[in-house]
């Protein structure tokens, strides 16, 4: 079997989705059986205590999915330590996927304060998943503090636009020693074929199904692409030319007087 | 007492514990994390706590995120 393995536990699906943006709880566990993942995350609010809201954990199975609590909203390393430590608090498995974005327009991970939250988390003993700029030195850093994977990003958050860091990110799964999770900015399952195609491990996407008119079908459709890439990089892709290489006989052409 | 809840002043009699509030609130135990005074109260550790004026809550639970 052909399986994603994180810090020495084993997946079938190597595609991970996020539970945030959909139209209701029931597109949301639609998009996630359809897609076949087995790792959802999951972010920390305050409680609106004047008006509780149904608890998102009541329409998920935890004997299927493992939750992976973010530190979405965290600005520094202290933040995102205290929001780790306080999903770990809240009962789950001390995973988490790392996130420090102090810029709000574009979203974009903070790489020294990434570094530094991952250091300290690693120590206390959590399977550190860090969402990181697709930077190849800073994925070996992370990776030598102890990080169970790298989470390269293609694009901003929520953008859709695809594998915009392509080069380099290809230069990260050359280089790693963990698995190379490709998040955010996939929007197409073409997007999510090529990363696979590449070497991916695996890929992380949210707003692609949450924000489509069926995410369940879309989920599928993730499905597929990441499956189909995970073949095709088994399989090996064929060299690139710069000129053609016919794929039929050069011989034998009616047009031949003998 | 004054308790400051998730940012927001609140005015509650004495005495209180912590499971108590979070009846009062109708929110489910076990889905929802409290720090109190910036210290992450694990379940087993929360049960007995009483509450004093002027004690700083955060309550936090999951919600859909990315």
């Amino acid at each position: 079997m052909d399986q994603l393995i994180i810090a020495g536990r084993s997946f079938n699906s190597r595609l991970m989705v996020g539970t945030g943006k959909f139209s209701s709880n029931q597109a949301m566990v639609a998009a996630m059986e359809r897609s076949g993942c087995e790792i959802v995350t999951v972010a920390l609010r305050r409680v609106d205590i004047d008006n509780p809201a149904d608890s998102l954990l009541s329409h998920i199975d935890r004997d299927r999915y493992l939750l992976l609590p973010n530190t979405s909203g965290a600005r520094d390393a202290e933040e995102a330590v205290r929001l780790a430590r306080l999903a770990r608090a809240a009962g789950c498995e001390p995973w988490v996927k790392l996130e420090v974005t102090p810029d709000p327009y574009y979203l974009l991970p903070d790489p020294i304060e990434t570094l530094k939250a991952a250091e300290i988390l690693v120590k206390e003993g959590f399977i550190v998943l860090p969402y990181m700029p697709a930077d190849p030195v800073l994925a070996k850093h992370l990776e030598e503090v102890g990080c169970a994977t790298v989470m390269p990003l293609g694009a901003p958050i929520g953008t859709n636009k695809g594998l915009r860091t392509r080069d380099h990110i290809a230069i990260i799964i050359e280089q790693a020693q963990v698995p190379v999770v490709v998040d955010a900015g996939l929007g197409a399952p073409s997007h999510a074929a090529e990363a696979m195609e590449m070497g991916a491990d695996a890929v992380l996407v949210n707003t692609a199904l949450a924000d489509t008119p069926d995410p369940a079908a879309m989920g599928r459709a993730f499905r597929k692409g990441v499956e189909a890439g995970r073949e095709a990089y088994l399989a090996g892709l064929g060299p690139q030319r710069q000129k053609a290489e016919a794929s039929s006989p050069l011989t034998g052409f009616l047009r031949d007087n003998g | 007492m004054d308790l400051c809840i998730n940012g927001q002043q609140k005015q509650y009699s004495e005495p209180l514990s912590i499971v108590q509030l979070l009846e009062q609130l109708e929110l489910t135990p076990e889905r929802v994390v409290v720090e109190l005074n910036r210290e992450i109260l694990t379940a087993e550790k929360r049960a007995d706590i009483q509450l004093h004026n002027g004690d700083t809550l955060e309550l936090i639970q999951f919600v859909g995120g990315g």
